[in-house]
């Protein structure tokens, strides 16, 4: 079986990535990024966890790395994607960290959000603790690759019992500069004991050219923590996107994800945690949006390692054009794990007789005493509810428009942050109905 | 206001209504009873303009003009409004941006200024009373999670709002309780003036306790048996449809 495409091109730049100058801290991790990356190259669609995705595009690239040119980029173009000019927000640009479009000095006391070159210094501990330990290189060419090119990225640390209600907010942005390029940032964050804070992830095209995001995030919340992750994905609209989270709860911690999924032409999202304590839970779901000859695939992994844990999903997808979207759901639960409670819920709602979706959820039970349900459905527009519209005089058109919303706005309303939900849920109501309000 | 000729209409082929004649002034109150399977709802979901059922013969004047050849939108625009038998559940619209978009429709068909938000929960206050309901039920997604009786209540919510000429109730007696039918009823009542009309589709009697009808038809195998007024209704509350049926056959 073959399993492996050898992508020559990208393993050349990684071989000199990872042989070029770097802390100390970081050189391990690019060997090890480096050597599985050129033993296993990129999964085909014999790998099962890339059955419906075929990453060939990617392997057969020339991308170089970005060199970090942000002098197209202006505050102005960027406020669209800035949820709250008052939160802390570092923006990295074409693949390197932009101190001038940032804005730290708002960081409330409790947390740190240090780019990853400077928090090697200041916070090495926090670093060499998680630096591929949730993600380790072997865990799949993508984080193999983004291991050897380890260099950028974010260290979002909060104190044990801080609780910080302003939400970080790291953001990714290409333009024109970064086309043929690529980027491989690192994300580190770990939310100590008690700790409660909101960390978004954006990742933004602003430009129409082709180019490759690859990233990694590692996350710790330690027992009694909650931590609230979103991933806002407006890649651009050629870009190839491949984002893996990795997580591990502590004992009664809560890890909160939220997917929001609209851009790039071929994208993944990993969103693995591992249920690591006991009475922990985690909530992940996710809205996926696309049109075009877009694909777009999610892949969740909850594993269930201690008693009394609980898991939530819901992910949905709007799909129009000749899209394709995935989701594989993945829930494992180890044989100490009793008095695990999982549910999974997976709707799409196609709107083109084109667009094509595979989900399949996936649960393995070891455990005796347990309560695990998972659900998928695919439909259309329901014509029950479209008729009761229009028998209120609502058209047509506004009445498909406002249920395609409406099948959106379920999972949207779920964000906890109001500012984040508002917005999502102004993006999603802009894109299917004219009403602006 | 409403006249039904000789309607006939179908349902995937299968033939449901078999020539019914039916005429609605302005002023009055019709109720329409029968046995299950008679094709009182059919005839209400054909007079909303549900597009699974096909007109196969007769017409439909409603002011003169052939409704069936309008969409269903267009009709409510025009006044026509049905309160489902079985409200529908629409999780993620608020209750209020439904209402506020269904009465912006009406008086954009009327070449009316739209109103916004704050303007309409002005406006929609009164009625909230009308059927005993509370505001908070205004921000919760259109009937998803509400009880039969609030359904049936927020049927009647709608039917305040837009001000229909034509009101057309399904059933709206079915699964209440007497508190819930009292005030249903009593929305109903209050709603009704001199230059419109309501059919109300009934299996049972009760509900003609509280809605008094001018006249009552009763529908059987797809035809108006037999019409009479609001006695009728008595009658048929004592006896049972049998005797009808057995008189007609």
């Amino acid at each position: 079986m073959n399993t492996m495409i050898a992508a020559p091109a990208l393993l050349s730049q990684a071989t000199a990535a990872s042989a070029s100058e770097a802390p100390e801290a970081l050189r391990a991790e690019r060997a090890a990024g480096h050597r599985e990356f050129e033993a296993n190259g990129l999964p085909t669609t014999k790998v099962e966890d890339w059955h419906y995705t075929s990453v060939s595009a990617i392997a057969e690239s020339t991308f170089a790395p970005m060199q970090g040119d942000a002098s197209g980029v202006t505050a102005e173009q960027l406020a669209p994607y800035i949820f709250s000019t008052s939160w802390p927000t570092l923006v990295f640009v074409n693949g390197v960290y932009a101190p001038s479009l940032s804005q730290t000095d708002n960081l409330p006391a409790g947390i740190r959000v240090l780019p990853l070159a400077q928090a090697v210094g200041e916070l090495g501990d926090v670093v060499t603790r998680q630096l591929g330990t949730l993600a380790p290189a072997a865990r799949d060419g993508f984080t193999a690759l983004n291991a050897s090119f380890l260099g950028e990225g974010v260290v979002v640390h909060v104190s044990k019992e801080m609780v910080i209600d302003v939400p970080v907010h790291l953001l990714f942005v290409v333009n024109d500069a970064g086309v043929g390029g690529m980027q491989h940032p690192r994300i580190l964050m770990l939310a100590e004991r008690h700790a409660r804070a909101t960390v978004i992830e954006s990742w933004v095209g602003l430009t129409d050219g082709t180019y490759f995001s690859n990233a990694v995030t590692e996350v710790t919340v330690e027992s009694g923590a909650t931590l609230h992750h979103l991933k806002v994905q407006r890649e651009g609209r050629n870009a190839y996107h491949v984002g893996t989270i990795e997580a591990r709860q502590g004992r009664d911690s809560h890890y909160v994800n939220f997917a929001f999924t609209t851009g790039a032409q071929l994208s993944r999202t990993n969103v693995y945690t591992v249920l690591d304590g006991e009475g922990c839970g985690t909530t992940l779901n996710g809205l996926t949006m696309l049109d075009g000859e877009q694909h777009g695939d999610v892949q969740t992994r909850i594993e269930h390692a201690q008693p009394k844990c609980f898991s939530r999903q819901m992910y949905k997808s709007i799909l129009d054009d000749t899209s394709h979207g995935v989701f594989n759901g993945k829930v494992f639960v180890q044989s100490i794990a009793q008095q695990t409670d999982g549910k999974q819920t997976n709707n799409t709602m196609l709107l083109s007789k084109t667009a094509q979706v595979d989900a399949k959820p996936q649960l393995e039970i070891f455990a005796d005493d347990v309560k695990c349900t998972h659900g998928a459905t695919v439909g259309r527009i329901d014509e029950t509810a479209l008729f009761y519209m229009k028998s209120r005089g609502i058209d047509n058109d506004t009445s498909r428009q406002l249920l395609t919303y409406a099948f959106a706005a379920d999972v949207l309303e779920t964000i906890e942050n109001e500012t984040i939900r508002d917005e999502l849920e102004r993006i999603t109501m802009r894109r299917f109905t004219s009403v602006t309000d | 206001m409403l006249e039904i000729r000789d309607l006939h209409a179908a349902v995937d082929g299968t033939p449901i209504l078999k020539g019914i004649s039916l005429t609605v002034n302005a002023g009055e109150v019709h109720a329409v009873m029968g046995p299950n399977g008679s094709g009182k709802s059919t005839l209400a979901q054909v007079l909303a303009g549900h597009p699974a059922y096909e007109i196969t013969g007769g017409e439909i004047l409603y002011h003169g003009e052939n409704l069936a050849e309008m969409d269903a939108e267009v009709r409510a625009q025009q006044g026509v409004f049905l309160a489902f038998q079985y409200p529908v559940e629409i999780p993620g619209v608020s209750n209020a941006y439904f209402l506020r978009a269904a009465y912006n429709a009406k008086r954009k068909a009327k070449g009316l200024d739209e109103v916004d938000p704050m303007e309409f929960l002005d406006l929609v206050e009164e009625q909230l009373k009308l059927v005993d309901m509370d505001p908070a039920m205004l921000h919760r997604s259109v009937n998803a999670g509400f009880s039969g009786g609030e359904k049936k209540r927020n049927e009647i919510l709608q039917m305040a709002v837009l001000t229909p000429t034509l009101a057309i109730l399904d059933e709206t007696d079915s699964g209440l309780d007497i508190d819930a039918l009292r005030i249903v009823a009593n929305g109903v009542n209050a709603l009704k003036r001199p230059d419109n009309a309501a059919i109300v589709v009934t299996h049972y009697q009760r509900l003609l306790n509280y809605i008094v009808p001018d006249y009552v038809h009763v529908l059987a195998g797809g035809r108006i048996v037999k019409s009479g007024g609001k006695e009728l209704a008595l009658e048929l509350e004592a006896r049972g449809y049998d005797w009808l049926l057995e008189a007609v056959a």
